[in-house]
């Protein structure tokens, strides 16, 4: 279980909050979609429940625990740019192996061809990129993924292959999905129902139900 | 207004040493603005949709040939007339917060937009106010730098600059990823309203439907050509041609989110005949054989030849 318990965030000490009182939790295997406006604090939040930030005041939990400070974080992070995601210096096989080498049938599933490996990321379109900065994620040791917009600059064919192997992954080894987007029919494509509980500053939150995942996965 | 015909661009690369390799990014490449019109753009990341804004705004780096016609106002566009024509005749709205100054306030970016098309000062200063209030950016906006933006005020203050030129064509090059729904609707509108002014639209991008919700006609791109060029209302009634343009439509999550396998060719070794027909369902070995060419049916444009009236 991923808990964000009672988050505040801000940049600064003088600066508004960013982030005012969240409390989140996903369970492992679970999808959950979190659609809100622009400038209420989604992307912010994503970052404090990877570890990327520390919360002003309160805190994240993992089974309990707080994250690691050091080494691979199980909660795992794709944004939108995965030009700005990836070491632009590396070649394509290097950024692959710089945590946990993703298993062959994954790059296979999600298209990534063997002839990328010696490239450098410039070398490959928006879409080829993503697909490598998600690879580098599907492993045994990520147990929650964040997705911020994640496929938000990407067509509805490459969108629709990237999702699969997402929803694959995480239906087979458990992992839970925190799904960041304003494309309303992608987030009820994904998660598995409907539970809107908005109001005013609220973060919108799409939560699950069982059926509709079973027939995405089915 | 507008009218692209055969376009073909191929860079020269340096491979290895002196030796030098060309690279074709953009075949066959057909597109035509109509005075009032909102042309979308679609296609696959890497199918030639923002090399056809650089082509038009002629920014393309040196190494960059063109072949084919390009025609603006019924003149040749060339180098030194796009040069002349950037920025005033043709406008462009970018793609990232990267276009923007870091260094400057967006407030004074946009005046100063204004300033360059002839405002005085204060015009274009009361122009940028006004147009920042339609978009419904706060009062502090003007004053901030692009850093200090959320995503999506970021895009909104990026269509303002294209809002205060007197521009007869906007490129909007993927103006509305990463948007709320309420605002993509609103800034589509804009361009809509844009094009009600007179002037001509090219709309690109890859969200085909929030495209269909304010395009004249939709142009399918594929690996650098034109595929499909469609009425807007076509996707809704199923009266698609192209088994491209099918498939697309159909890995849509409101649709049936199926991808189509494969890559899209990469321009190193494109496929002599159709550049689909490794991915298609309907390929034949006349397929291989030589790239199709445009044929009108049931009153769209489309490069298949299995396509049926």
């Amino acid at each position: 279980m991923l808990k964000g318990e009672g988050l505040w965030f801000r940049y600064g000490s003088q600066l508004p909050w960013v982030v005012r009182d969240r409390t989140i939790s996903i369970a492992p295997g679970e999808v959950v979609g979190l659609v809100a406006p622009s400038g209420y604090g989604k992307t912010t939040l994503g970052k404090l429940l990877a570890g990327y930030l520390i919360p002003t005041r309160g805190r994240v939990m993992l089974n309990e625990n707080p994250l690691p400070s050091q080494g691979y974080c199980p909660v795992q992070l794709v944004f939108q740019n995965p030009e700005l995601a990836v070491n632009p210096r590396w070649r394509i096989d290097q950024i692959l192996r710089e945590g946990h080498p993703p298993q062959l049938h994954h790059l296979d599933a999600l298209g990534i061809h063997p002839g990328w490996m010696t490239r450098y990321p410039h070398e490959l379109s928006g879409g080829e990129l993503q697909r490598v900065a998600i690879a580098r994620v599907l492993n045994r040791s990520t147990r929650y993924l964040i997705a911020d917009e994640m496929t938000a600059m990407l067509d509805a064919n490459t969108q629709a292959l990237i999702w699969q192997v997402i929803l694959d992954f995480a239906h087979e080894y458990h992992v839970g999905v925190i799904a960041i987007s304003h494309n309303k029919p992608l987030l009820k494509r994904i998660c598995r129902g409907l539970q809107g509980t908005s109001a005013g500053n609220q973060i919108l939150e799409l939560s699950d139900q069982t059926q509709r995942q079973e027939s995405v996965l089915g | 207004m507008l009218t692209i015909a055969n376009l073909s661009i191929t860079f020269t690369q340096y491979d290895q040493g002196l030796r030098r390799k060309r690279l074709t990014v953009i075949t066959d490449l057909d597109l035509t603005v109509q005075v009032g019109e909102v042309v979308a753009v679609v296609g696959a990341s890497g199918s030639g949709k923002s090399l056809l804004a650089h082509a038009l705004l002629g920014i393309l780096p040196e190494n960059a040939q063109l072949t084919g016609k390009m025609e603006f106002q019924g003149k040749p566009l060339t180098p030194a007339r796009c040069e002349a024509l950037r920025g005033k005749a043709i406008a462009l709205i970018p793609q990232s917060v990267g276009y923007l100054d870091p260094l400057m306030t967006v407030g004074r970016q946009v005046q100063r937009v204004g300033q360059l098309n002839g405002l005085s000062p204060v015009a274009a200063r009361t122009l940028q106010d006004r147009t920042f209030t339609r978009y419904d950016l706060p009062t502090y906006t003007p004053q901030r730098y692009p850093f200090q933006l959320s995503g999506g005020m970021a895009r909104r203050v990026l269509v303002s600059t294209a809002v205060v030129t007197p521009a007869q064509l906007v490129i909007a090059d993927e103006p509305t990823p990463g948007l709320h729904p309420d605002v993509v609707t609103e800034t589509l509108n804009h361009l809509r309203e844009l094009a009600h002014e007179g002037r001509g639209v090219i709309l690109i991008t890859h969200d085909i439907e929030s495209a269909l919700q304010v395009a004249d006609r939709v142009v399918v791109f594929y690996a650098g050509t034109t595929v499909e060029i469609a009425a807007a209302q076509d996707f809704a009634t199923g009266n698609l041609r192209h088994p491209y343009t099918q498939a697309l439509w159909r890995s849509l999550p409101q649709n049936d989110f199926v991808p189509v396998s494969g890559n899209q060719p990469s321009p190193e070794n494109l496929p002599s005949g159709c550049l689909f027909s490794d991915r298609c369902p309907w390929v034949t070995s006349e397929c291989e054989q030589a790239r199709p060419e445009p044929k009108l049916v049931r009153q769209g444009w489309v490069r298949c030849i299995h396509a049926e009236g």
